[in-house]
């Protein structure tokens, strides 16, 4: 059985919840309409399905569109050796979503990670606690509209941040470029 | 090392004395015997840890004894990226130690930031604490680490102790 047929399972069961699967590159995607039914779609996804290992937990934020957040759940079957992606949307003004840390307990982790770059916040987890910045830093530095040099805070005795000096950057390398002067990282504006 | 000649000594001459300046003699026991602190914070310490090793051996210039308390050394080698969740606890270190001290920035992180133009990197160990020596590199050889070690032993030689041990040092200026 390949992932396809395992993710026209999760259809089977949930109906207009879970969209047809999608492929790219032989990965297999479906996207969850109702970011508050995912821990159902996931429990059966783990007990039905054997998708047994979760990978990754990531977050994508679409800035500018609605909802912001894209939450993202790579899962794995070591039995069967299938990939599966599930997509889950979130709004800005909710920004809450519930944990996956009762079906796979490696989630704790990731959804703190989530928590602290991008402030989506995981209703049930059990220890939200930023996980790389410290406690009390104001901002979520993944979030598009977060500058790269950072911004200057202050939090006495625990840590400090300045803004970094850019120089002109932010350098971006672009891939498959013609030569080395089109690949090498260098500031790049729209226009050129 | 170009300032070798203050001993001039000839035992057919002179017999069974020495005639230098305290100063001298007193910067030349120190300068020989400095204990590092590894601050071993990314990526260069694995440099670190090879110019402690027996291939490029440390130990010739009269700093093995590496101590991992600050109360025990002299020099506090910053190798690595220095983070801002780890800014204070390396300024804490730094202040635990006992006068006089010095410190290396081992690597581009510790001198300036390096790559990490970021919200999360220091930009340079010396935004919180004075440097004595810089080392280029990423990370850098052994041979560059045993370079700035050996410039701060001429540093250490150049000192005017006496003179200093009669002001207040940093460390009284402060209470």
């Amino acid at each position: 059985m390949n992932a396809t047929d395992l993710a026209n399972k999760l259809r089977e069961k949930f109906g207009e919840l879970v969209s047809t699967p999608t492929e790219f590159r032989g990965e297999i995607s479906v996207n969850v309409a109702n970011a508050e039914r995912i821990v159902e779609v996931c429990d059966f996804a783990k007990k039905e399905l054997c998708f047994d290992f979760l990978v990754d937990v990531s977050s994508v934020d679409n800035y500018g569109a609605d909802p912001r957040w894209t939450v993202v759940y790579e899962i794995y079957g070591i039995a069967h050796g299938q990939y599966l992606r599930l997509k889950t949307n979130v709004s800005e003004e909710k920004s809450e979503m519930p944990t996956v840390t009762g079906v796979w307990r490696t989630a704790d982790w990731h959804e703190r990670e989530i928590y602290d770059m991008m402030g989506v916040r995981f209703r049930g987890h059990p220890d939200l606690r930023r996980i790389i910045m410290w406690e009390g830093y104001p901002y979520f530095p993944l979030r598009k509209d977060f500058p790269l040099g950072g911004k200057p805070t202050d939090l006495p005795d625990i840590a400090f941040t300045k803004t970094a000096p850019i120089e002109g950057g932010p350098f971006v390398t672009t891939p498959g470029g013609r030569d080395a002067i089109e690949r090498e990282p260098r500031v790049r504006t729209p226009e050129n | 090392m170009t300032e070798t000649t203050e001993i001039g000594y000839d035992r057919n001459i002179e017999g069974d004395v020495i005639v230098t300046r305290v100063d001298a003699a007193l910067n030349w026991f120190r300068k020989n015997s400095i204990w590092p602190m590894p601050m071993g914070l990314a990526c260069c310490a694995i440099e670190l840890m090879a110019t402690g090793a027996s291939r490029y051996d440390i130990s010739r210039f009269g700093m093995e004894v590496m101590r991992f308390s600050p109360r025990q050394s002299d020099c506090m080698v910053v190798a690595g990226t220095v983070t801002y969740k780890m800014a204070l606890a390396v300024k804490r270190i730094y202040d635990q130690m006992a006068e006089p001290k010095y410190v290396i920035a081992m690597g581009a992180c510790a001198s300036t930031g390096g790559m990490y133009r970021s919200y999360s990197v220091l930009q340079g160990v010396d935004n919180i604490i004075p440097v004595d020596v810089y080392v280029a590199g990423c990370p850098p050889r052994p041979e560059a680490l045993l370079d700035a070690l050996i410039k701060l032993q001429n540093k250490v030689q150049r000192e005017p102790l006496l003179a200093d041990l009669k002001k207040p040092g940093p460390a009284l200026a402060q209470v």
